[in-house]
């Protein structure tokens, strides 16, 4: 392995003067043997399907639940409206987040980033930068590589569900994921990359998944919609020069044990949370039937 | 390290809505299904923790089901897994374990047909990935942090031997090895951990080794 955690990665990309998309790939053509063009295309097919999962979702879905779904829709209509708040490119970065989880939700078909249920955060960052950054397509699935290099450092180190450490595994690594690789995307350097994953995976420590009915929707939907807002905002802090007083590898490891000492109530057990508040409860019923809601409950 | 390849943070393509519980479920299912090497005409699958907890909203059981029927977890035959379970004649039963598991996600499938019968372990470690723990009552005892291959083959002299030797041409080193059999001359297995993952290629050639039955890799 040429890095086994960011430290390892950060200098992999100086002695060797490459970025982190550019490390990810060499380790992946050491470790399984394939041709650099092959891993390429493999990376080109998953791009292709985030971006079918959000047309998909832009133009509304719903799950079978009836708990998720059209808030894409919502989204997009009130951004192409104008006068928003936090702007059109937050707007932009949310909407395509929601639309993939909506999708997600609804059975349809998505690329897990680094998971299904925080599979919107790495695709919303990417495809609400594009109109903004205008990425080649070999930019596009870099940033997907840059991704993946912080995300396999998460999963080796500490753990990318919610089940093993709570929510803060999944968006919360989605989110620093996005976020690293939004900051190589605009021209930062490797170690600001860091900063900003170390950022957004501060601010999501101690997340806990308490998913409404056990159902990959309520709240996790909207939280790829927090989780990858907040991936613009620590990448822009990142590219203003501010820098995380607790190192990139030492927040993985505070996640790590956070995640460890949470109670399976927390932990996408469907027990605890949300789950467990008298709507969660009632949800859980009308969709299953009272023996399952207090199943859940 | 767990997590070799960057398509397992970054993938597997799928249907939603859950890697862990709909994804990994799928390839555990699979991996039975692979083992057996045919479409078994009935399933018994226990659940424990969270998969017991969630199974219905996250379609675990629709996709353990689709995985038993040979599905890949980005199929979207997976949606309708339960009708065709029933057109391919595989009856299928769900048990919800209250007992503790080791891991949150752990899946006991036991398969069969009129023939032999089966039953393996496998845990969702996240992410889509799933290890198998436990064989017909034999547990592997993998460290879970190298690549990992389950061999099956007919308990003849040179069946082993074969296999090893296709690795060693292939520059790949053995960490772990393990074998064992039900009864002499019958039926037999290897567990083999690498250090490196082994190239399709290379699985295809061990398939190929007189006396074996079927190579998977059981750290998907």
């Amino acid at each position: 392995m040429l890095f086994k955690n960011v430290s390892e990665l950060i200098q992999a990309t100086e002695e060797n003067n490459i970025s982190i998309a550019e490390v990810m790939i060499r380790q992946e053509v050491e470790e399984t043997g394939k041709p650099r063009e092959e891993i390429f295309a493999e990376m080109g097919r998953n791009l292709d399907i985030m971006e079918k999962s959000v047309e998909d979702g832009l133009n509304g879905v719903k799950s079978t639940s009836g708990l998720t779904g059209g808030d894409a829709v919502l989204l997009k209509n009130y951004m192409e409206k104008g006068n928003t708040l936090s702007g059109e490119l937050v707007l932009d970065v949310i909407s395509k987040a929601v639309a993939t989880n909506e999708v997600n939700a609804a059975m349809g078909t998505i690329c897990a980033t680094p998971t299904a249920g925080s599979a919107g955060c790495v695709p919303g960052v990417l495809f609400g930068l594009k109109p903004r950054l205008n990425p080649t397509r070999k930019q596009m699935i870099n940033f997907l590589f840059t991704a993946g290099a912080f995300g396999q450092v998460i999963a080796n180190n500490a753990m990318i569900s919610g089940a093993a450490g709570g929510c803060q595994a999944e968006v919360g690594s989605a989110a620093g994921m996005a976020s690293a690789a939004a900051v190589e995307m605009a021209g930062g350097t490797p170690q600001q990359s860091a900063e900003a994953m170390s950022m957004t995976l501060k601010n999501m420590l101690g997340l806990v998944c308490d998913p409404v009915a056990g159902l990959v929707e309520v709240p996790c939907v909207k939280r790829n919609a927090m989780g990858s807002s907040q991936a613009i905002v620590s990448a822009d802090m990142a590219l203003a020069g501010v820098t995380s007083r607790i190192p990139c590898d030492e927040v993985i490891g505070a996640m790590f044990r956070i995640g460890k000492s949470m109670p399976s109530t927390l932990r996408e057990t469907g027990e605890g949370g949300l789950a467990a508040t008298p709507t969660g409860r009632a949800l859980a019923a009308k969709i299953f039937g009272p023996a399952a809601a207090s199943k859940e409950g | 390290m767990k997590f070799r390849s960057v398509f397992d943070v970054i993938g597997p393509v799928m249907i939603g809505p859950s890697s862990s519980h709909t994804a990994g479920a799928a390839r555990i299912g699979k991996m039975a299904r692979q083992l057996y090497g045919r479409q078994p005409k009935w399933a018994k699958i226990h659940l424990y923790g969270s998969f017991a907890k969630t199974y219905q909203g996250h379609g675990t059981d629709v996709a353990i089901v689709g995985g038993l029927l040979d599905f890949d977890t980005f199929d979207e035959r997976i949606r309708q897994a339960f009708e065709l379970a029933e057109e391919a004649g595989m009856a299928y039963e769900f048990i919800e374990e209250e007992g503790a598991s080791e891991h949150p996600n752990t899946a006991r499938i036991k398969i069969g047909d009129d023939e032999s019968d089966f039953e393996l372990v496998g845990i969702s470690i996240g992410g889509g990935k799933a290890e198998i723990t436990e064989i017909n009552g034999f547990e592997l005892r993998l460290s879970g942090e190298n690549p990992a291959i389950l061999v099956l083959h007919n308990d003849r002299h040179g069946a082993i031997a074969s296999v090893t030797s296709v690795l060693a041409d292939n520059k790949i080193n053995i960490g772990h090895m393990e074998v064992s059999r039900r009864d002499k001359g019958k039926e037999a297995m290897m567990i083999i951990e690498t250090d490196q993952r082994i190239p399709d290629e290379i699985m295809e050639r061990l398939e190929g080794c007189d006396h074996i039955l079927s190579v998977i890799s059981i750290t998907e």
